[in-house]
């Protein structure tokens, strides 16, 4: 068992809030490990951290054998993780197809002179990545792949989300990174989209997959472990049920004495 | 755009009756002396634009040019060629159609920092007249060829451009914006105590000589005398087809899309590797690239610079085309171009009051149809392509 993804002692403070304090995650490579907690508890943060878009105070991550402590979020995405994010950032006036691109970049040709001059062969990566944002995005919802080039901004939630983690998923990252897939969706939503996320795995069998949720059927249904953190800091980890029967683990979330 | 199910290509008629109706109406409205007469054909003109829209007419034009714009882009460079035939003895009305193409270059370069990588700049006519300068102290000191003065126009103002890089890429918006209006003021300033380039007076700028053919004759074939202007026209033609080509293919490339995801989200950009620094400053090389050679021929058209030429109120006039031409769609520069530059020229009446006008304009286009008169469709990366 050797850990993709390796926290120590990770540590983030905003002004006097200890964000995350001195956690030690290890995300061993082609699991789904839930990352659950109450609201506040750091687990959006440890994303943000991990993706480089906050630096760590202290301790250290490293990523396939690599440290990407101090990486930058393009190093990080190169480096093979994607995210999607909590509240969506879809680009809204650009297409469907537009949007799934925006997530392939490091495997699209991004040289001036290609891009201008070069269209016939132009033409021929364009073609070969609509079919595969197209085969992609038929596992998910095989109607959306018809609408390609339509504006995302005229769709509803569930699709969204749909496209969101497609836009993460093209590039085949090692390791993805789920930031509260349900939120905003039906019990129903939730449910079909969870299928879709299992059924993508089929398609991808390496992949490893942190997933961010309040929604403990979802947790239950579709991790192979769970660590739940509290103020920062990781107060219980393990399979779902062993994770959830934790004394501390309810007090944190219910508040029981 | 693209509609779902629907395989076969839009119709080229309607785009091509469109072309038709356009040119019979500008050169109507080029022809009109009379002040009266052209007030009534203005409203004329916009009655006929909101009445086509009223009765959906609009749809199938702008369907037919999403769908053949490669043909109707040669149709229109034939109806430019009709209207610039048409007035070939007029100097005044090549000039003012010359004017206009050059605008139009001028804001696709801008419309490359703006539109797409959202970088705002109202510095846009300083870099015009950078441009417009170069060809100044190039044709008068040196006997360097014309056209490679042009291309030494757009490169300087890309050169003096990249003094901003830095102010430009650590702000943000409105602050990115404050610098660019720093460096007009300043440009303005060091241009009007600058003896060596005329000072407050400016300078002459010797016309265009094309491998031996001077702009400044009048051109005889046969019996048929054309304006001198005529050949700036085709000049300016074959510079403005040539941006707006790049223009159009920068944007329907991966490129143009890095541009699109940083200007809508530099967070979520970064997170999928994209060089937010490196594009940005792409974008405005090119953009300023663009406006400089602009602003070199337009120098030997006019035949005289001053740095009043070049303030912060013409820059603000290359932004409000932007805006009211549709923020992104090369097409609604050119219209709003004609529209900006071409009315207060016939209205003699209004202007005076042509900065008002401007600023009515920009405002009712805010309000009315925040994404300008015509809004920037979906990307498509190959018109007409389907699946």
């Amino acid at each position: 068992m050797t850990a993709l993804l390796q926290a120590r002692g990770l540590t983030r403070k905003f002004g006097g809030v200890v964000a995350l304090d001195r956690l030690d995650l290890d995300v061993v490579a082609g699991e789904i490990l839930g990352l659950i907690g109450p609201n506040g508890s750091g687990k959006t943060t440890f994303f943000n951290v991990v993706t480089g878009i906050y630096g760590a105070h202290e301790g250290h991550i490293s990523f396939d054998g690599a440290d990407i402590t101090k990486a930058s979020s393009r190093a990080v995405y190169h480096a093979g993780i994607s995210r999607t994010f909590q509240r969506s950032r879809l680009s809204l006036p650009l297409s469907i197809f537009d949007n799934i691109m925006i997530g392939n970049h490091k495997r699209l040709n991004q040289g001036l002179w290609f891009n201008l001059m070069r269209r016939g062969d132009f033409k021929r990566e364009f073609e070969a990545n609509y079919r595969a944002a197209r085969a992609l995005v038929e596992v998910f919802e095989p109607q959306l792949a018809e609408r390609l080039f339509e504006p995302v901004a005229g769709l509803p939630m569930i699709d969204r989300r749909r496209i969101e983690i497609c836009r993460a998923l093209i590039s085949q990252p090692k390791l993805l990174l789920l930031d509260e897939p349900s939120a905003g969706m039906t019990h129903d939503e939730t449910k079909e989209l969870m299928d879709d996320i299992l059924q993508v795995r089929e398609f991808n069998k390496g992949l490893t997959i942190i997933i961010v949720e309040h929604e403990m059927g979802v947790i239950e249904r579709i991790t192979d472990r769970c660590a739940v953190l509290n103020f920062g800091r990781k107060i219980a980890e393990g399979p779902y049920r062993q994770v959830a029967a934790d004394r501390q683990v309810q007090e944190a979330y219910l508040g029981v004495a | 755009m693209a509609q779902a199910g629907q395989t076969s290509r839009a119709s080229l008629l309607p785009g091509i009756a469109a072309l038709v109706l356009a040119t019979g109406y500008l050169i109507a409205l080029l022809a009109v002396e009379k002040q009266p007469l052209i007030i009534g054909l203005l409203a004329f003109g916009i009655a006929a634009v909101l009445a086509a829209n009223w009765f959906g007419w609009l749809d199938p034009v702008s369907r037919s040019f999403a769908d053949r714009e490669d043909r109707l882009g040669c149709f229109a460079i034939l109806a430019a060629f009709v209207v610039a035939v048409f007035f070939r003895e007029d100097h005044f009305v090549l000039l003012l159609f010359v004017t206009v193409l050059l605008y139009v270059v001028a804001t696709l370069g801008l419309n490359i920092q703006f539109g797409y990588a959202g970088v705002l700049n109202f510095a846009g006519a300083s870099f015009f007249g950078i441009g417009a300068y170069t060809s100044a102290v190039l044709n008068t000191y040196t006997a360097i060829p014309h056209l490679l003065v042009l291309l030494i126009g757009g490169l300087l103002a890309a050169l003096i451009g990249s003094l901003l890089l830095l102010p430009v890429l650590r702000t943000r918006g409105h602050y990115a914006a404050l610098v660019t209006i720093a460096f007009a003021l300043l440009l303005k300033t060091f241009l009007e105590v600058n003896d060596v380039l005329g000072g407050p007076q400016g300078m002459q700028v010797k016309p265009m000589n094309l491998f031996g053919w001077s702009f400044n004759d009048n051109i005889h074939i046969g019996s048929v005398e054309l304006s001198f202007y005529f050949s700036y026209f085709v000049v300016s033609m074959v510079l403005l087809v040539g941006a707006f080509i790049l223009v159009r293919r920068l944007e329907r490339s991966w490129i143009g899309l890095n541009l699109d995801a940083l200007r809508l989200d530099e967070t979520a950009a970064s997170c999928f590797g994209l060089d937010i620094a490196r594009w940005k400053i792409t974008a405005f090389l090119i953009g300023n690239f663009l406006i400089g050679i602009a602003g070199a021929l337009f120098g030997m058209v006019g035949s005289f610079v001053a740095p009043n030429n070049y303030t912060f109120a013409d820059s603000l006039i290359l932004v409000s085309i932007l805006l009211l031409g549709g923020i992104g769609n090369p097409w609604g520069l050119v219209v709003a171009t004609f529209i900006v530059v071409v009315v207060p020229e016939k209205l003699q009446t209004i202007q005076e009051y042509r900065f008002l006008l401007y600023s009515v304009l920009v405002i009712a286009v805010l309000l009315f149809r925040p994404e300008g008169l015509l809004p920037r469709p979906v990307r498509s990366y190959f018109p007409g392509w389907r699946p």
